[in-house]
């Protein structure tokens, strides 16, 4: 059979790349930090499988963030792919630990306590003068194997990078989510204890997946840190975790490709929203997601999927 | 037959209540054992200090000589005891056929195959063939082929309890609990089941305990009946000399003497 998701990420990839350079500045901005976020939102559909709500993923954005940032301020490397290389490593290190907490709980406590590991790196990091305290600091100018290109070219550089990053990074998960570990995470969600009595430690899948999804998020964050140029202690407070999970939750957790369908298409209702009313765009952000739980309670992938059945039935 | 499974003194409390009090149980290799009981006898509780999920206060339980009491549910199952409950528990969210990949999925990861950079689909052990095949032979011999893709939510009583069964066999265990394998099944179906299940399990060659209240599926499907009350076995022997016992009868049964 063939792999359809492996070429919709393949022809995703060469599009973007081909048609990148005729892409005004704006619409590369929007792309990359979709992507940026779509990392972010891709970690949480793993855990989102295995019925775990993570109110959390912002610790691990931040902390790649900041590992991008600390890079280039103490160290003097801009390079992108080295950035995101750093914020990954950092975040799963991180998780490492934290997940032997965090794997022994489930609901509510999982989500809460994800939470509170989140605000107090916000705690932190605004008393940080260090690191700029609550006003943050800028971050270097991008370059890329050591090359600084026009400065035209910067963002598509990025955004090429993050492209390739990206779906490389939801390539490895789709071939995750096919072996035993990776089809233990419904099981989790639906029968913990069946999964205990078939031999299977659903504590060690969790903690595993926590590691993924935290990696995920930290090369996240050094992507949108990169992009943006500016980091600060807000990217760990709990309403940028809310974003996350509005993004999963938008996406559905049907393919590896949902969760950055959906960051662009919050980016597009935000930037829309944003324009429109720039006092009430969270309403409109609501709406949006209220009319999306009424009429795709799983997601705008599962519009995709019923599209293609529909097909397979009148093709 | 040597004795696979030794209990011995096992005794567990729950507060007042005396769940299980000096019981002692030598389990021989490829017999099929029938437990009865009325409801609180103590059944339930041995298969759950068995399988790990209870941790008898006194006592000690032996699988082929080596000491299991303290396990963990998990490494008991890896060690071949595997359970079935009396209310099904299944991935209902899953097909049929995606809950025999997830427990095939597990027996791949406890040999140490199927890892993620694995190639291909390995052979699973015990079955000689990939995951997909191997969960087709199961489907078949369990008579579940033509549910393979519906949802285990959705299934027949009868149904849900052989996909239990089911996916308690996935991993070819060397000692198999059934916890009231026809409870809430009907009259007609029971023999079936029991037919089936211990057809799968005659083929494999494991050793069988089965918790059941019906006497009628005890004394044909069972060589041994342990009978329970009040947390001790009152009665071990062969069914028709068990279920002649005044005191089995009085306390299990449910008939004068």
């Amino acid at each position: 059979m063939r792999d359809r998701t492996a070429l919709l990420l393949g022809g995703i990839l060469v599009v973007l790349l081909a048609a990148g350079p005729f892409l005004p500045q704006w619409a590369i901005f929007i792309v990359t930090i979709a992507f940026a976020r779509g990392l972010v939102a891709l970690g949480l559909m793993l855990l989102l499988r295995a019925g775990l709500v993570s109110f959390g993923q912002a610790l691990y954005y931040c902390l790649g963030a900041y590992a991008a940032g600390a890079l280039g301020r103490f160290l003097g490397v801009s390079d992108v792919l080295v950035e995101m290389l750093a914020g990954g490593a950092l975040a799963a290190a991180f998780a490492f630990v934290l997940g032997f907490l965090l794997a022994r709980y489930r609901g509510i406590f999982f989500g809460l306590l994800s939470l509170a590991l989140s605000m107090i790196l916000y705690g932190l990091l605004v008393k940080n003068e260090a690191l700029g305290s609550t006003d943050g600091f800028n971050i270097l100018a991008s370059t890329l194997f050591g090359l600084r290109p026009a400065a035209q070219w910067v963002r598509y550089e990025v955004m090429a990078c993050a492209a390739v990053v990206s779906l490389l990074a939801a390539f490895l998960v789709h071939r995750y989510l096919a072996t035993p570990l990776g089809r233990l995470a419904p099981a989790i969600k639906d029968n913990e204890i069946r999964v205990e009595y078939m031999g299977a430690s659903a504590r060690y899948a969790v903690h595993v997946k926590y590691v993924i999804a935290a990696a995920l998020a930290g090369i996240g964050g050094a992507l949108a840190a990169t992009t943006v140029g500016h980091i600060d202690p807000e990217m760990a407070y709990w309403t940028t975790s809310g974003e996350f999970i509005f993004i999963a939750i938008l996406a559905g957790t049907g393919n590896v490709v949902a969760p950055f369908a959906g960051a662009l298409l919050y980016g597009a209702i935000h930037t829309t929203a944003f324009d429109l009313s720039p006092n009430t765009w969270q309403m409109s952000l609501g709406l949006a997601l209220l009319l999306l739980i009424v009429f795709l309670p799983e997601g705008i992938w599962s519009a995709v999927t019923k599209l293609g059945r529909r097909h397979a039935r009148h093709p | 037959m040597p004795v696979i499974l030794n209990a011995r003194s096992l005794y567990k409390s729950f507060g007042a209540v005396v769940a299980a009090s000096e019981v002692n149980a030598a389990i021989e290799q490829d017999s099929v054992v029938g437990l009865i009981g009325t409801n609180g006898a103590g059944k339930t509780t041995f298969i759950n200090m068995i399988t790990g999920y209870l941790k008898p206060d006194r006592g000690a339980i032996e699988f082929e000589g080596r000491d299991i009491t303290r396990l963990p549910p998990r490494a008991i199952t890896r060690m071949g005891i595997c359970r079935s409950f009396q209310i099904p528990q299944l991935y209902s969210s899953l097909t049929v056929h995606e809950n025999m990949m997830v427990g095939l999925g597990v027996v791949l990861r406890n040999a140490g195959l199927g890892g993620y950079f694995s190639r291909g689909a390995p052979a699973v052990p015990g079955y000689g063939v990939p995951a997909e095949e191997a969960a087709a032979r199961i489907l078949e011999r369990f008579g579940l082929s033509a549910y393979r893709d519906r949802n285990a939510q959705v299934l027949p009583g009868g149904v849900r309890k052989l996909l239990d069964i089911a996916l308690a066999m996935v991993a070819k265990p060397r000692i198999l609990l059934l916890d009231e394998p026809t409870s809430g099944v009907s009259s007609e179906e029971k023999f079936g089941i029991m037919d089936m299940v211990l057809g799968a399990v005659r083929a494999e060659g494991a050793t069988v305990l089965f918790v059941e209240h019906d006497m009628e599926v005890v004394s044909r499907f069972a060589q041994r009946v342990l009978a329970f009350y009040d947390g001790r076995i009152i009665a071990d022997a062969a069914p028709e000399v068990a279920l002649a016992d005044p005191e089995v009868k009085r306390c299990v049964v449910g008939r004068r003497a």
